[in-house]
């Protein structure tokens, strides 16, 4: 529910950004205008700031606000900061760039360029007191409010968030009606809502209701233990709101992060999948092919330096061919001699992992590698301000699909597909019909070691790339594998993304580590229950 | 069945069992003699430290021997053995840490260490009575065996087994490292527990407590042998083997395969407790990386090294491996696991019946001998379906 609810965000975002677009230029246009006529105004404007009693300061402010020259920002920050000073003889105004020492450095005000150094007793500083400060923060944001680009506007207007002084409420009401941009447009309804929330108005607590806003949640907190029974109520009320809609985006992302955590289990399971189901074998190296498609990315982003989305997408198919490579050779040089004796092949190929493990601690470096994140997978995607997708998961979480699809699809429409599935069913039968059990047993198992190969490449991108990496997946693979029912694609696709999802859901409230336990206790006592997992194999074949 | 005593004593008619007794008696008389009697200079005196290690040795080879029984005889390849050892070496860790009383660094009389160090104030429930050896000695047996029995009762009964009961007790000693690698458990977390000063009141530093503990390690080695021995001869053994080769067929003959399964998992987890508890006072210290699926699968390639379902090729296996071990990581440490991933390999491989079976093919060469004299050899028919060995 909540992606649609992104998707229509999306679609809200890209027309807007268009329509701003469009209006922008106009009002770029405008602006220009404006200034090209009042570029004298400067000097005017500064003395007035530097000359007017405290009274009289805050209209010379609005002026310089309101005078759309590009240089007011500067000017009323500097304020701000005490940094405006007049020169005594000249009468100029300047900018203080460091207030330290007897001679400080300055830039001339008009034209904020560096203009040497003049001496502490040639300046006076143009004064300002407390409540003027409070009155400039609130113009210059208001001067945020009303530039071209639309996420600079955005960003100003977030900043107000909670931060709105009473006085600023009239002003900003006049900017939100006249905002172009919808977004910019309720954020500061929002920011314009939680002012007169706080100064108790009932009627506007309406609209920060369901709000996901800390500073909107903040405001409803504090109107909830107001005397005022008819504010406290509302507030209350929408608080409820917001607590729900809070709710729902934490178990949105709970969901995404199980989902994710699920498509490497059933990336890193499924090849596992496939060599269990058919030969009835545990490869304990799968783990470590799985470590070496991760290496693959590692060597090929130094064989491609600079270009390390170039060299992820290449490693695809190299990290596939090195693991599948390998696979192979495990199984003409160990597993086709222990044909028959599955337990002996767990520890002969135990044996060939603790090998390749050292291996790559001798030949490369038992630290880990850092394999860069190109950066069209880096950042994430934003919904709301309660959720946020990683990029990167978003990547692996598809890529996890395609890999099962094209599974799928290799083993339900081609011919090895064919003879894989015939052979996993009844070895003896399929021999006799004429199919090389053999050849096929090489197949698949360099299919499923590429496929590992593969995960390794996904994995590349989420944790370190190290020695151990296999080992870390190896018992949650055969988990997921044993859990899903042996020689059955789609068991393991809802093994690995349940488990990951109930991982996630117990973590908060058990800790990561205890989660790990429970989920492990939760499978061994499945396995109980049901020998075969979700998905058993019918008929002779699951008498094996 | 006969009565106990007879039971146990039957072993004693069989050749191998008394060479193997007289071979690790005399063995241990010289270690004993050398240390004690030849003085530091002497070539061949035996250190204090070497008698130490030896201990260790012997430790893990009761180890290898309870591994043997269940996947020799029963044909369960467990995968989790260590977390039993383990178990059983926490029990006497526990029973240690209480005995330091008020000589640890934070010298608090009821809490060890870490706890203190946790800011806990005061002893979780599951550490009363471990200030007591005697309950201490029957946890040592209780816990590992507990736990078998649950295991074994959820496995066995449905009927888990080949490569699926692997696969579980790998998962269910992956998740005891874990749970004890939690300070919150209060075993110590990540240190585990250490700092041991004395056993039954003797000072664990002290040369004499060492030599003891080797030799009640060597007792508790040949004890747990018998005891194995007098399992497989009797006729609860023959289930046993029968089980392992053909385990529909039994049942369908009428035995309760699980109850064999059952008792002779839980003898065999409560054998691996003894050789952690004896283990533990001799190396100093106990902490989660003994529930490493590494080390529980290290245990099976001994096993497979020195012969399965020989009890004694266990022994060898065990010594064997560790010995290497020792000199490796000494020598050499990075090639260490190139040696032991190359020993799982070769063995399983070219030497399916292990150093054990290299001896008896010797010493029967020249006689013809028929494969059912030697009920103990086992053929791997683990799972159901016959599979061709070649295309």
């Amino acid at each position: 529910m909540n992606s649609i609810a992104g998707r229509h965000w999306l679609s809200a975002l890209v027309l807007l950004c268009l329509v701003a677009l469009g209006l922008g230029q106009a009002w770029a246009q405008d602006a220009g205008a404006s200034e090209a006529a009042s570029s004298d105004q400067g000097p005017a404007l500064l003395s007035a700031l530097a000359e007017s009693s405290f009274r009289d300061k805050e209209a010379a402010i609005d002026a310089i606000a309101e005078s759309g020259d590009e240089r007011a920002r500067r000017w009323l920050e500097s304020f701000a900061e005490g940094k405006l000073a007049r020169v005594k003889d000249s009468g100029a105004i300047v900018v203080v760039l460091e207030n330290r020492g007897r001679n400080w450095p300055v830039a001339d005000a008009l034209t904020l360029e560096p203009a040497g150094e003049i001496s502490r007793r040639e300046l006076d500083r143009v004064s300002i007191n407390n409540s003027l400060r409070g009155y400039l923060d609130s113009t210059l944001a208001l001067i945020d409010l009303r530039v071209d680009d639309p996420a600079q506007r955005l960003a100003a207007a977030r900043d107000l968030l909670g931060e709105v002084e009473a006085e600023a409420v009239d002003s900003l009401s006049e900017l939100a009606a006249a905002e172009s941009d919808p977004e910019v447009a309720a954020t500061l309804e929002q920011a314009i809502a939680i002012a007169r929330v706080e100064q108790g108005d009932v009627a506007a607590v309406e609209a920060l209701s369901g709000s996901l806003n800390g500073q909107a949640r903040a405001a409803l907190m504090q109107a909830s233990r107001s005397d005022d029974v008819a504010l406290a109520e509302a507030a209350q009320a929408a608080l409820a709101e917001s607590e729900q809609a809070l709710k729902l985006n934490r178990a949105a992302e709970t969901l995404y992060f199980g989902l994710s955590l699920g498509s490497v289990l059933v990336l890193a399971a499924i090849g596992l999948a496939i060599t269990f189901g058919v030969m009835g074998v545990i490869n304990m190296a799968h783990g470590e092919l799985i470590m070496l498609g991760a290496y693959t990315t590692w060597a090929m982003q130094q064989l491609l330096p600079g270009q390390p989305g170039l060299a992820l997408l290449l490693a695809i198919p190299a990290g596939f061919l090195v693991a599948a490579l390998v696979g192979v050779a495990i199984e003409r040089g160990v597993i086709q001699f222990l044909k028959g004796r599955p337990l002996e092949t767990l520890l002969a190929t135990f044996g060939v992992s603790l090998i390749l493990q050292q291996l790559v601690r001798t030949l490369i470096s038992p630290l880990n590698r850092t394999v860069v994140t190109p950066e069209w997978m880096s950042g994430s995607l934003v919904i709301n301000e309660a959720l946020s997708l990683t990029l990167n998961r978003l990547y692996v979480l598809g890529f996890a699909i395609l890999v099962f699809a094209a599974l799928m699809l290799v083993m339900r429409r081609t011919r090895l597909g064919l003879e894989v599935r015939a052979v996993t069913q009844n070895r003896a039968m399929a021999r006799s019909m004429g199919i090389r059990a053999t050849r096929v047993d090489i197949l698949t198992f360099a299919l499923g070691s590429g496929v590992a190969g593969l995960a390794g490449v996904a994995l590349s991108q989420l944790t370190n790339v190290g020695p151990n990496l296999g080992q870390n997946y190896i018992i949650d693979s055969f988990m997921v594998v044993v859990f899903g029912g042996v020689g059955n694609l789609w068991g393991t696709l809802v093994a690995g993304l349940s488990l990951g999802v109930i991982n996630q859901v117990l973590e908060p409230w058990a800790g990561a580590v205890l989660a790990k336990i429970l989920v492990l206790v939760f499978i061994i006592l499945f396995i109980q229950k049901r020998p075969r997992g979700l998905f058993p194999q019918k008929g002779r074949a699951a008498e094996g | 069945m006969p009565s106990s005593r007879l039971w146990l004593a039957r072993p004693f008619g069989e050749r191998s069992t008394l060479i193997f007794l007289a071979v690790l008696g005399a063995t241990m008389a010289l270690v004993v003699a050398a240390n004690l009697l030849l003085a530091p200079e002497h070539p061949l005196h035996v250190s204090t430290y070497t008698v130490t290690l030896l201990g260790k040795y012997l430790c893990y080879a009761l180890l290898a021997v309870a591994v043997d029984l269940v996947w020799g005889y029963l044909g369960i390849l467990s995968l989790g053995h260590g977390a039993f050892f383990a178990l059983g070496g926490y029990a006497m860790g526990m029973y240690l840490m209480r005995q330091i009383g008020d000589r640890g660094v934070y010298g608090d009389p009821l809490l060890p260490d870490f706890m203190v160090f946790l800011d806990w104030d005061s002893l979780p429930w599951y550490w009363l009575g471990f200030d007591m050896a005697g309950f201490a000695f029957v946890m040592v047996l209780l816990a590992p065996g507990l736990l078998a029995l649950v295991f074994g009762f959820l496995a066995f009964r449905s009927r888990v087994t080949g490569v699926y009961l692997s696969i579980i007790t790998q998962a269910l000693t992956f998740a005891l490292m874990l749970a004890f690698f939690r300070n919150e458990m209060g075993f110590g977390g990540n240190n585990g527990l250490t700092d041991f000063k004395e056993l039954l009141g003797f000072d664990l530093s002290a040369d004499a407590t060492r030599l003891g503990l080797f030799i009640a390690s060597g007792v508790a080695l040949a004890l747990g042998f018998l005891l194995c021995r007098a399992i497989v001869v009797s006729k609860l053994g023959r289930v046993c083997v029968a089980v392992r080769d053909a385990e529909s067929r039994t049942r369908f003959l009428g035995y309760r395969v699980e109850r064999y399964q059952q008792f002779v998992f839980v003898v065999s987890a409560m054998l691996a407790g003894v050789a952690g508890a004896l283990y533990v006072p001799q190396v100093g210290i106990i902490n989660p990386s003994e529930f490493s699926p590494l080390f529980s699968i290290e245990v099976v390639v001994w096993v497979a090294l020195g012969g399965r379902a020989t009890l004694y090729g266990a022994v060898i296996g065990a010594l064997a491996v560790n010995y290497a071990k020792s000199v490796f990581t000494g020598v050499m440490p990075e090639a260490w696991l190139f040696a032991l991933g190359a020993l799982f390999v070769l063995v399983t491989v070219l030497l399916p019946q292990g150093i054990a079976g290299l001896l008896s093919r010797s010493r029967q060469q020249g006689s013809d001998d028929d494969s059912d004299t030697q009920p103990d050899t086992p053929t791997d028919t683990l799972d159901a379906t016959p599979r061709e060995a070649t295309p």
